[in-house]
């Protein structure tokens, strides 16, 4: 099978399928839906393909392709997966087929809003596959614009318009990625002085080995690149796109950026941040520490008083991500397994949450908290999503997101007790807010307004069976993602057992 | 043979009931029969393995010191690996026994209960997990799994608190019972952490080899705020005072319910912890200390406000948090023999004694205030029975159960501190004084005719019954069979009664019942002028001290306080920069489009200006060029 | 005698006049015109360059003839676009048509 293009193929996918959905009429909606339901299954299954004949003996980058594309700027087309980007495609892959699923009762410009849905796909996969840093910021620019217009013509607006949370979204992310090609290019530029020009991660990662990359450099690059994938990941304080953007975003939306797109800022960090740029990164971890205890708690607080459900997700997912970084940060390989790790989890369990939020919407037309209550007397399979979402969203043991937050604390608590301390006070407001939202929206008395609105029922329920099995399996089975995880984290291990033991630089100020 | 198959299977204990859980989930959620049966046929499989092990346990001499010890990696990575496993010793085998025992006869008295509920399914499904997950946590191998199982049965008594989800009063309870424990979890949490940290495992074999090294090498500090932490743990699932707020709200729960996990089995999981790591509290005194005096405060503390309550669960939820201070009190003095015992005497009596209230409220149809109540004994003579057996046996009358257990706490407590003693005699005292006074409102005096009430269905009785006999002869278990040899820590601890402390709990309790009998049974001193005499204590007690109106208070004014700031911070002062910055960008390019007029004439005058300054500007700074066309032949 | 000079004098003035036209003028058809003057200056500059640098060569009246057919072509779109304002605004003076202007 070493001839077979699996990653193109996973790639190209639904690009194929968005070509053919431009060659459909309009008026055929049902074909519509089932092509691109069918391209993401193929998908789907190559992923799950790969991540079966993946080498965890071998580890390391597997399914390699490579093709020269632009010789002069030393651009070429390199594919490849570990088991860092591994399981970031198959969150991807999982929730694109959710989200398709979840779109199911679009009727407004379905064949439009399918196209852009698989190019986003396509171009959300690509990001995680390529091994190149400019082909990596050609498919992050794919991925910004069909969300601007998928959310202005789909979005729903509440506290702001979804045209003020559409422009946004795009802005910010642009902002963020206006800073990683600037940083890209400094690193471009300075990585080889001498005529040799690559953007090859793998290259550009050995340019620091052989000395070529000084510490001043390495820190002002790795601030540029923190801003460019901070923003991206929402950090405090470059959050606010987050809960306005989801708020107005269509569920599909909302569920392909809360669950895929911030865990680019999060791998990029890792691939690109940290592997390229270690004394960089050792240098701010501290920090990234500093601002990821104010995302976990800061965000968590404000979770507690949101009113809109849409928000309150929001801002647990801007709080969610505060493990990530200070998983990040610990700069150790039990913090970054749980960072991957949790990334990989916090991805299905907001798409889960989200999709069943549209769900909630699409029924009973609001998402102000106050306004609902006993929904699980209507929909009791809507309510068994919110609960399974919710409880892996507050970490409860058997579900997806209990090992890695656990390995994040144990790397992080390791590295900065105060900081790990305060993150890990994170898991009571979570707990406040998510029991809050479960009991003001699905428990109560039975609210007769309700009494017309359907449970999920056919396709609809494929995003809860998909993501509520993966989160069941994976928590209750954890090495299935842990050990892939960990094959990809493993070889770093003594790269950052050296960083550790290396001086302590102007960083030492901060320890 | 049998007892060599349950011990190398004892996984298969906890894993039964979780298959039932996810068939009856799954598929046969809809038929109230099957799942019942289903249920009812894993929790006696159960059962009869963990007898199977217990047997085991006592004929292979699998002692504290020699556990049997079984584990499968569960995750492994850089930095961290984890095991599952079972870990049989004759503490968790006690604990296996009680609690598959409780589990299946309340499964039973569950059948006629709940008969004719919309849920049935769901709340068979429910229990199963809850069966199963006590279970994960008794065979414990590490404190993750501990941990794991910690959770998941907060999440079971979560799901069974809030199980008429239509009532908002059952969704506040659960909602509190899951938060306060979720603040001992953090502590627990950190504590564990702070063990992997220094120790690098969390195996329970591991530590308890590398922690006497450990202290002998360094000391106690790091230990000692590992222990504390860890005890936060407990503090708030056993409803040790001042997370045992959410005790008394989780009666909230349908009743059987209420017997099984907020009596019997999973709030003892507190206690469970700290005897299954004593290992670890047995180095240091002085978090034994606090231990214990957390504990003797929560049973006296509890005593007090259950006297003057009406509700009958309430009452007998106080009761419970009482009893668990007296275990917690009892493993502080380091006598785990007497706290397990207890914590075994009380599963029976208090689960016996939650099933007969039920049977009352079932009969009553639901009504739960006991001086609406009265004489109902005549109507309910089993439950009648079944309850009057528990409030001897809670009351320390012999020669019923809770007598020896009792006794054996009151005696490990006296040679340790008199204070304390002294604590637990009079808590003793105030148990019997309100149990009897539960006894005497509901069961003597006149019938109430408004009532109507009825004997419970035969699964119900059935229940009762059996847990009679065991609430009867429960305390003869370890005379009969050497129980201190076996549940212990340390060396093994006598057993027998100290005739003097036996006497002295004796005297008292019988005077209490006296007492309740003159006020509440006679008639001869009336309850109500008791209560405008000593009004203040009364009220102080009623509303249970005002702790819940104080952490409502805490959590209104500083959680969601602190959060309406942040939120306020967020939209004005974080989002306001965001979106000043881009109003700053507009309002530059407002600026600037002024200057664009859009009159192609002035854009056509500025170039033709433009054209001639650079004309003329040439002209001026090259006359060579200029000479030459001027001076050109033509 | 008529040198260089002189005709490059006439075609100032009247690229100047042309330039003065297109500025200053409200009506589209006479700017059009001025448009017109400033061709017509070029021609004859193309022209008199031509007869005094390489009269043995006609570079620069071919050059002239393209930039009249070409203007000949400007002058009728532009006045079919000119017709086509008047029909849909009824006015011709450009200060009017500012709908594209913020």
């Amino acid at each position: 099978m070493d001839h077979f293009p699996l990653l193109t193929a996973i790639m190209l996918a639904p690009i194929i399928g968005a070509l053919f959905l431009s060659f459909l009429p309009r008026e055929a909606d049902k074909i519509i839906k089932m092509v691109s339901a069918l391209t993401m299954m193929v998908a789907l299954g190559l992923v799950i393909y790969a991540y079966e004949m993946y080498d965890f003996n071998l580890g390391g980058m597997q399914f390699v392709e490579s093709r020269a594309w632009i010789q002069d700027l030393g651009v070429s087309f390199i594919l490849g997966v570990d088991g860092i980007s591994l399981p970031m495609l198959l969150l991807t892959v999982l929730i694109g087929f959710s989200t398709v699923f979840a779109s199911w009762n679009i009727t407004k410009r379905s064949k439009e809003f399918f196209i852009l849905l698989l190019i986003l796909l396509a171009g959300v996969t690509g990001t995680f596959i390529t091994q190149d840093l400019f082909i990596f910021l050609l498919f992050y620019e794919m991925v910004v614009i069909p969300i601007y217009i998928m959310v202005l013509i789909w979005g729903s607006s509440k506290r702001v318009s979804k045209e003020y949370s559409g422009m946004k979204l795009t802005i910010y992310l642009l902002l963020g990625s206006a800073f990683m090609l600037v940083g890209i290019i400094d690193l471009y530029l300075n990585a080889y002085p001498s005529g040799m020009r690559t953007f090859s991660m793998t290259a550009l990662a050995q340019a620091n080995q052989l000395g070529n990359l000084s510490e001043g450099f390495q820190i002002f690059t790795f601030f540029l690149l923190m801003i460019g994938f901070g923003s991206l990941l929402s950090m405090w304080p470059l959050h606010s796109w987050s809960p306005d953007g989801y708020a107005g975003a269509p569920t599909a939306v909302s569920m392909i950026h809360a669950g895929v797109l911030k865990k680019i800022g999060g791998y990029g960090l890792i691939r690109i941040g940290l592997l390229i740029l270690p004394l960089g990164a050792k240098f701010w971890a501290p920090w990234i520490a500093l601002l990821a205890v104010c995302n976990v708690l800061y965000a968590g607080f404000i979770a507690l008083v949101q009113k809109d459900l849409k928000y309150v997700i929001g801002y647990s997912s801007v709080s969610h991500m505060g493990y990530v970084l200070i998983g990040f940060a610990a700069l150790n390989g039990t913090g970054m397994n749980g960072a991957i790790g949790n990334m990989f989890a916090h991805g299905i369990m907001s798409a889960l949450f989200f999709a069943m939020i549209g769900y909630v919407y699409e029924k009973t037309h609001t998402r102000y908290i106050p306004d609902l209550g006993g929904l699980a007397h209507q929909m009791p399979r809507v309510a068994t999503g919110f609960m399974l979402a919710g409880m892996a969203s507050l970490g409860l043991p058997g579900l997806i997101g209990f090992i890695p937050e656990f390995t994040i604390f144990v790397g992080a608590f390791r590295e900065y007790p105060v900081y790990a301390l305060l993150a890990i006070s994170g898991i009571i407001f979570t707990a406040l807010y998510i029991l809050r939202v479960l009991a003001n929206v699905l428990f109560g008395p039975r609210r007769t307004e309700f009494d017309g609105c359907a449970d999920a029922r056919g396709v609809e329920l494929v995003p809860l069976i998909v993501l509520g099995s993966v989160l069941v399996v994976f928590g209750v089975f954890p090495q299935m993602l842990m050990g892939m995880v960990n094959s990809g984290v493993e070889p770093m291990v003594p790269f950052l057992t050296k960083l550790h033991a290396a001086p302590a630089l102007l960083g030492g100020l901060f320890r | 043979m049998f007892n060599e198959y349950a011990l190398h299977h004892a996984w298969l204990i906890p894993l039964l009931p979780a298959i039932a859980f996810v068939v009856i989930g799954f598929f046969l959620r809809k038929s109230p029969v099957l799942s019942a049966f289903l249920a009812i046929t894993m929790s006696m499989v159960s059962f009869i393995l963990s007898l199977g092990v217990g047997y085991g346990v006592v004929v292979q001499h699998i002692t504290v010191e020699h556990p049997l010890i079984d584990k499968i990696p569960w995750v492994d990575i850089a930095g961290l690996s984890i095991n599952m496993g079972m870990y049989i010793d004759p503490v968790s085998a006690l604990m296996l026994f009680i609690v598959t025992l409780v589990s299946l006869l309340v499964q039973i008295y569950a059948v006629g209960y709940m008969k004719g509920d919309d849920g049935f399914g769901r709340f068979f499904a429910y229990l199963s997990l809850f069966a199963a997950t006590m279970l994960g946590l008794i065979i414990a191998v590490n404190f993750v799994q501990m941990f794991i199982f910690w959770e998941l049965v907060g999440l079971c008594s979560y799901l069974l608190i809030g199980y008429y989800f239509h009532k908002p009063s059952a969704c506040e309870a659960s909602k509190k019972a899951f938060m306060t424990t979720r603040i001992g979890d953090f502590g627990l949490l950190l504590g564990i952490l702070l063990l992997q940290i220094v120790f690098g495992t969390l195996d329970f074999a591991q530590l308890t080899i590398a922690i006497p090294e450990y202290v002998q090498q360094y000391g106690t500090g790091v230990l000692t705020v590992a222990a504390l932490l860890i005890f936060a743990g407990p503090i708030a699932k056993s409803g040790q005072f001042p997370l045992h707020v959410w005790l008394p709200d989780a009666m909230e729960g349908p009743t059987p319910v209420s017997a099984l996990i907020h009596a019997a089995t999973m709030v003892v999981a507190g206690v469970y912890l700290v005897v299954r790591v004593f290992f670890l509290y047995s180095m240091l005194p002085n978090v034994m200390l606090i231990i214990a005096w957390v504990g003797g405060f929560t049973a006296c503390f509890a005593a007090t406000i259950a006297i003057t309550q009406q509700d009958i669960k309430r009452i007998l939820a106080y009761s419970t948090i009482s009893q668990l201070g007296y275990m917690m009190l009892a493993l502080g003095v380091g006598s785990v023999t007497a706290s397990m015992f207890h914590l075994m005497t009380h599963a029976f009596f208090k689960a016996l004694m939650f099933l007969a209230a039920g049977s009352v409220m079932h009969g009553l149809h639901d009504k739960g205030n006991i001086f609406e109540m009265g004489g109902l004994r005549h109507k309910m003579p089993i439950t009648f029975a079944a309850m009057t057996i528990g409030v001897l046996a809670i009351s320390g009358i012999p020669p019923f159960a809770g007598f020896f257990s009792k006794d054996e706490i009151l005696l490990a407590v006296s040679e340790v501190s008199a204070p304390l003693y002294i604590i637990a005699v009079v808590t003793a005292f105030m148990t019997a004084f309100y149990m009897f006074r539960l006894l005497f409102l509901v069961f003597c005096g006149p019938e109430k005719p408004e009532n109507n009430p009825h004997e419970a269905p035969s699964t119900m009785k059935f229940s009762l019954i059996i847990l009679s006999i065991f609430a009867i002869i429960g305390g003869y278990i370890p005379h009969v069979y050497h129980f201190g040899e076996w549940i212990r820590f340390g060396d093994a601890s006598h057993e027998g009664l100290n005739w003097t402390i036996a006497a002295t709990s004796m005297v008292l309790s019988v005077l209490a019942m006296a007492l309740a009998w003159l006020i509440y049974g006679s008639g001869k001193v009336s309850p109500d002028r008791l209560a405008m005499r000593f009004s203040t204590l009364y009220n102080v007690s009623y509303h249970k001290y005002y702790i819940d109106e104080l952490y409502l208070w805490l959590n209104y004014t500083f959680v969601r306080g602190f959060g309406k700031i942040l939120y306020w911070l967020d939209l004005y002062i974080v989002d306001g920069i965001v979106n000043g910055l881009a109003k700053l960008t507009y309002r530059m390019g407002d600026e600037l489009r002024q200057w664009q007029t859009g009159y192609l004439q002035q854009y056509g005058l500025i170039l033709f200006g433009a054209i001639l300054i650079m004309v003329v500007w040439l002209v001026i700074t090259a006359p060579i060029s200029m000479a030459s066309l001027r001076g050109g032949a033509y | 005698m008529i040198s260089l000079v002189h005709y490059l004098t006439v075609a100032a003035i009247l690229f100047i006049i042309g330039v003065y036209g297109v500025l200053t003028k409200r009506n589209i058809v006479t700017i059009l015109m001025s448009i017109e003057l400033m061709l017509n200056a070029v021609n004859i500059n193309l022209v008199a360059f031509s007869r005094f640098i390489q009269p043995e060569v006609l570079t620069g009246q071919v050059f002239s003839i393209f930039t009249i057919t070409v203007a000949a072509s400007e002058v009728a779109v532009g006045l079919a676009l000119l017709f086509r304002v008047y029909h849909d605004y009824d006015t011709v003076h450009i200060d009017k048509l500012n709908r594209m202007r913020w």
